[in-house]
């Protein structure tokens, strides 16, 4: 290893300890970590044992809800983990020192990931073992196609998150509710509880051009079929790669033009 | 004539139709200070903000340490630092937190001892470990001081760095920053509204309004060349417009 790749690993892990100061001193914020999950869980967790008695398709794959509610938790807690960790510095107004330190954009944007990556294992974890306690199902029932699923999930919500963070600092704080809402456009044309094919024509087109459709439907497989669908695997692998390529250039983009017109020491409401 | 660290030529930033920095030109020789004075919406910011990378100028060039700093900024932001009441510092962690942070940024060695040496030099020993949000004005301009010294920078930038610290911690403050430049031999470019403050620790003022440089010399000569008492009325006759017709430089 390099002198400066080691360098460029301690800035990134600079901004990954900043965070865990952060939590360390906030428990609200540990608590909300895990409570959304834990919520989502627990509500389908209960529509599971419910619908299992009226409803075959359930009855005989019992946990494919609750594996769809734990795998829309790693896309959802995956994109807001990174578009949080970026709002915790603008609403700190941190963002002017942060960028005239030595901290590269990309070393700024793979410290945001690994942010990401801890608070979306925390959260999904926790409810995970909450879903083995309450209802005895565990998400390591689909085996290793699960780490498949968690990691196109988690990279498409980096992408989104990406996105979304760029625009935030484009706009300001006036744009932040864009971390909460932005996934939830993509979540009735993902397939997350109920086949792509139940939707109208145009919109299984346009859930096709999503990475989170086809992990669905490969998870739908798994529980339903016991069958894992590697060509499911490879389409979104394939879109994430697209995805990932367009979430950087539009935070670079936005970077830029934020340099551009003095945004990053006016960033406010 | 000393070599610049910071060389600034024909600098223009435009928002539309209204221009911030005006073809400003200007260099700061190693080892000195250099004072930014004008009023608000004069472009002192602005200028700083282009000098640290954070602002992309319209036209011109700025060079720091010898790297343009708009092709390689990331040769010389390790050698710089900056301080800036615009910009503040997480405020749910701890001063130690927060200077650890910035410290692992820019790479330091021997940290904690830093850390402490700075917080002594800058009497913050007693708040290290409270929240930074949690401090006075003035602890946290001095904290400020603290995060921008972090990195014994070859070259400061400093936009009020004694705003609402009380008198005497002004003094201490101003002393230690002229006690490091000697110390060390870097370049301090120093943006305030602090006549007094800048006329004892710069050896060089700019004078700015409306983007542009109206005046520039050692505070001495300004007070003299405009025939005033004190550098505070050498400003208002700049800020008011009132140049007599033999300051025009």
């Amino acid at each position: 290893m390099t002198a400066e790749a080691i360098a460029s690993a301690r800035r990134i892990l600079a901004i990954v300890l900043r965070h865990f100061y952060l939590y360390r001193s906030s428990w609200p914020r540990v608590v909300e970590l895990v409570y959304w999950p834990t919520m989502q869980m627990a509500l389908w967790g209960f529509i599971t044992l419910f619908l299992i008695t009226k409803s075959s398709w359930i009855a005989q794959a019992a946990g494919v809800l609750l594996s769809a509610v734990l795998l829309w938790d790693v896309l959802f807690r995956g994109q807001l983990g990174l578009s949080l960790s970026f709002l915790e510095e603008m609403w700190s107004r941190n963002l002017g020192h942060l960028f005239v330190s030595p901290l590269r954009p990309a070393e700024f944007v793979a410290a945001l990931v690994l942010a990401s990556l801890i608070r979306t294992v925390i959260g999904v974890g926790g409810a995970s073992i909450l879903a083995y306690a309450m209802f005895d199902y565990s998400i390591l029932s689909l085996g290793l196609p699960l780490i498949a699923f968690f990691l196109n999930l988690i990279v498409f919500g980096w992408s989104i998150g990406l996105m979304v963070s760029g625009l935030i600092l484009r706009h300001g704080q006036g744009a932040e509710s864009l971390a909460w809402a932005a996934i939830f456009l993509i979540q009735p044309v993902s397939g997350v509880y109920y086949p792509i094919d139940v939707l109208p024509e145009v919109l299984q087109a346009v859930s096709k051009g999503l990475p989170s459709s086809y992990v669905f439907e490969g998870m739908r497989a798994v529980v339903i079929d016991g069958v894992f669908r590697s060509d499911f695997l490879a389409y979104a692998a394939g879109l994430n790669l697209v995805y990932l390529a367009i979430g950087a250039a539009s935070f670079v983009a936005h970077l830029r033009l934020a340099r551009n017109r003095g945004l990053i020491l006016q960033i406010g409401e | 004539m000393l070599e610049a660290a910071i060389s600034v030529e024909a600098l223009v930033k435009r928002y539309g139709d209204v221009v911030a920095v005006d073809s400003v030109s200007f260099d700061v020789p190693r080892g000195t200070t250099l004072g930014l004075l004008g009023g608000n919406g004069a472009g002192k910011t602005t200028t700083i903000s282009i000098l640290l990378g954070l602002l992309l100028p319209t036209s011109g060039r700025v060079t720091v340490l010898g790297e343009d700093i708009l092709a390689h900024r990331f040769r010389v932001l390790g050698r710089m630092n900056f301080s800036s009441p615009y910009v503040e510092l997480p405020h749910r962690l701890t001063v130690r937190e927060n200077l650890t942070v910035f410290g692992h940024l820019y790479g330091l060695p021997k940290l904690s001892a830093r850390i402490e040496k700075l917080a002594a030099d800058l009497d913050l020993l007693p708040f290290l470990d409270r929240a930074t949000g949690k401090l006075s004005a003035g602890q946290k301009t001095r904290v400020a001081l603290a995060k921008a010294l972090i990195n014994e920078p070859e070259v400061l930038l400093l936009d009020e760095p004694t705003a609402s610290l009380d008198p005497d911690t002004a003094d201490t403050a101003r002393r230690y920053l002229t006690d490091y430049r000697d110390r060390t031999g870097a370049t301090i470019l120093l943006a305030s509204h602090n006549m007094p403050e800048v006329e004892r620790v710069c050896d060089d003022v700019v004078m700015m309004r409306a983007g542009r440089i109206v005046d520039r010399g050692p505070p001495r000569v300004l007070i003299e060349r405009y025939g005033r008492e004190t550098l505070e009325d050498v400003f208002l006759d700049i800020a008011r417009d009132r140049r007599r017709e033999a300051a025009i430089p």
